[in-house]
């Protein structure tokens, strides 16, 4: 049995669209990232599946239950983060988390086995108000309320939006243990970098989902080569790229463009020989493997369903 | 029923923890009470009255000592021409005056006439009034007696001295009329606001979400969040019987548990409209808006504590109907001062009871278990 089982779910805000035909399947004990920006329609797609909201069309099944027909039974075995931090503020640590444990009609000691070691992080400010908590902190408190009910399915919307470099990747770190504990994860995070730490992933794009499988297929989906070129004018050199012939596209990514192009029609050194013609001599240029980003970028574009400004 | 004991717990926790909330919830009742009750009067005490006649005519000496010995009435000074009352109006050494006709003694005693003009002043016409009227009572006593004195003279005179008598309220405390107003006004404000601002913080906040996913019924998440301000609006409704009792000394002629039992039911009714306002508004700041503008003005404009619904035009009166706090503050004056039953009072208590079912079971019907 699949944990996640969504059929064309489509939701629409008034005019303004969210998710259009979106379906996707998740194995029993994955990591199944949702990769996508901002606006993409990830934490609506969450607020569907954990039955907080109702799609206008298509089905869906958790561990095997109706998301709109056994909605009551659903609630009790899904454990969801929301992407706000959504918390009592003005309750300590252990209040939250004991309240959180009577909603799902258990303890914290009943299933302190399961949480032991996030919450073992947090323990010494057990009797600190939530609200006083760092961001990192309050992540793992966070976590913990919706673990400490033992869920089947954990769904966690963007956990890692606003947290420190070294936080994420603890994170990540917890989330492999959950994951080894039995439980279906489901994340979403709109840091690509992020994409390679779950086991598949899907892309989604203005409520559309533009590829799913494990990050190794995704990527060996992109059809291109891709150059990393850099030069001193940056700028210059962007708009210059995307006017040269056999070049897909052209991204800047952080100090570097990483330029996307056809392998038939030219190559690093027919490239980098051209821009020294337009007077961009200083560059330098090294081929790469593509990354989740690239493929992201390609997909959304490449497939006619994204907006060419970049 | 473990859960429920928990979510009341944590929302006793909120409101302990929040240093708005109890100054809104336990000492806000308090100092209204005590406003409403010594400050906000419409009594009017110690009256200054400037007099001016002729202070060596007895028949004038007797009423001006009867003004003074009034406990409302004190005299200030006497004045040796009318000309001059404007003067100390303006110096706001007095606040009416009293003008004896010429030969005021010597006109009284054979005729039974006598002129006197009593001036008040208009610049504050509800104090003015009601300054005037005591006075006029003053000298009407003074004149029925003299009637009397007259009447074993020969011929009698034929007169009509009302008397006037306000039932359940012989010295006219406005206290009688803000103590039931101020119940009212404060159960509303502390179970409809409170309970609304609850609900839609944690709409603010987020934590609604993590609720509404959680097993729990929304039934007794509602439930849960009205359980505390039942109980802190009980605490507030006898703090305001006793202070209002034993300070303010508004009896308590009816039945004590009848007066609860309204309270309780005028309490649901507005824990059930606090949760039909968290449905609807999206954040604090829209809850509040409508609780103050839509609840509170209208409770004070139209439940009848500072303008009598009577006077109002219909199609005003049409409203005060609708607001609970009319019926309540209706029942509450006819227990509490009037000492009536639940037989005079049963047309209010039905009102009121509809209204608690209604608005309860249009809330409850609404409150999703999903959001938007």
């Amino acid at each position: 049995m699949n944990a996640i089982e969504i059929d064309s779910i489509s939701k629409s805000y008034g005019q303004a669209r969210a998710l259009q035909d979106v379906s996707l399947t998740v194995n029993q004990g994955e990591i199944f990232g949702l990769i996508g920006p901002d606006g993409a329609g990830k934490t609506t797609l969450f607020r569907i599946m954990t039955t907080l909201m109702l799609a206008d069309s298509g089905s869906g099944k958790v561990c095997g239950l109706d998301i709109v027909k056994d909605f009551a039974r659903l609630r009790r075995i899904i454990g969801y983060m929301p992407g706000r931090f959504s918390l009592y503020q003005d309750l300590s640590v252990r209040e939250n988390l004991d309240y959180f444990a009577t909603l799902f009609g258990t303890t914290v000691r009943e299933n302190y086995e399961n949480i032991r070691e996030i919450y073992s992080q947090i323990e010494p400010f057990a009797d600190r108000r939530a609200g006083k908590l760092s961001g990192g902190m309050k992540q793992k408190l966070a976590l913990c309320c919706a673990l400490v009910h033992k869920p089947s399915v954990l769904f966690l919307d963007e956990p890692t939006t606003g947290v420190d470099a070294v936080s994420r990747k603890d994170f990540w770190t917890m989330l492999a243990r959950i994951k080894a504990s039995g439980v279906t994860v489901f994340v979403s995070t709109p840091y690509m970098d992020e994409a390679a730490m779950c086991d598949r992933l899907a892309l989604i794009r203005d409520g559309v989902i533009i590829g799913t499988g494990t990050p190794e297929e995704i990527i060996s989906g992109f059809p291109f080569r891709l150059l990393s070129v850099r030069g001193r004018r940056m700028y210059p050199l962007l708009k210059q790229l995307r006017k040269t012939d056999g070049v897909i596209s052209c991204f800047s990514f952080g100090d570097s463009h990483h330029v996307t192009y056809s392998p038939e029609v030219t190559g690093k050194e027919q490239i980098l020989a051209g821009l020294a013609q337009a007077g961009f001599g200083d560059c330098t240029a090294r081929e790469i493997s593509p990354g989740i980003e690239d493929c992201f970028m390609w997909l959304s574009h490449g497939n006619g369903n994204g907006r060419q400004d970049c | 029923m473990k859960e429920f004991t928990a979510s009341v717990v944590k929302e006793f926790r909120h409101i302990f923890r929040d240093r708005r909330t109890i100054l809104i919830a336990m000492v806000m009742p308090v100092v209204q009470i005590i406003l409403f009750g010594f400050a906000v009067s419409t009594e009017v005490n110690d009256v200054r009255v400037a007099v001016c006649g002729d202070l060596a005519d007895p028949a004038v000496r007797n009423l001006v000592d009867r003004i003074d010995n009034n406990r409302y009435l004190s005299v200030s000074g006497s004045l040796s021409s009318p000309s001059e009352i404007t003067g100390v109006f303006r110096r706001n050494v007095a606040d009416a005056a009293v003008c004896f006709g010429r030969n005021f003694g010597e006109n009284l005693a054979p005729s039974g006439r006598a002129q006197v003009r009593i001036i008040g002043d208009g610049s504050d016409p509800n104090t003015a009034q009601m300054i005037t009227g005591y006075l006029k009572g003053v000298i009407q006593s003074e004149q029925t007696e003299a009637e009397v004195a007259f009447a074993g003279e020969g011929e009698r005179k034929a007169s009509m001295a009302p008397v006037v008598q306000l039932m359940y309220n012989p010295a006219m405390k406005s206290s009688y009329n803000f103590v039931p107003g101020v119940m009212g006004l404060i159960l509303m404000l502390i179970c409809t606001m409170m309970t609304s601002v609850s609900i839609v913080r944690e709409k603010e906040t987020g934590t609604l979400e993590l609720l509404l996913v959680s097993p729990v019924k929304p039934l007794w998440i509602i439930l849960s969040k009205m359980i505390p301000y039942l109980v802190l609006s009980a605490v507030n409704f006898a703090t305001i019987l006793l202070l209002s009792h034993y300070v303010m000394e508004v009896p308590i002629n009816g039945s004590l548990l009848l007066l609860c039992f309204a309270a309780l039911v005028f309490v649901v009714t507005s824990l059930a409209l606090g949760l039909l306002i968290s449905v609807i508004s999206p954040n604090q700041r829209t809850a509040l808006l409508i609780c103050g503008m839509g609840l509170t003005m209208p409770t004070m404009i139209f439940s009848g504590i500072i303008f009598p619904c009577e006077s109002m035009p219909e199609v005003l009166q049409w409203f005060s109907d609708i607001i609970p706090a009319k019926w309540f503050i209706i029942i509450v004056k006819k227990i509490m001062i009037q000492g009536t039953g639940l037989v005079s009072a049963a047309k209010e208590m039905t009102i009121l009871a509809v209204m608690a079912a209604f608005l309860l079971a249009v809330s409850i019907k609404s409150f999703r278990t999903r959001l938007q």
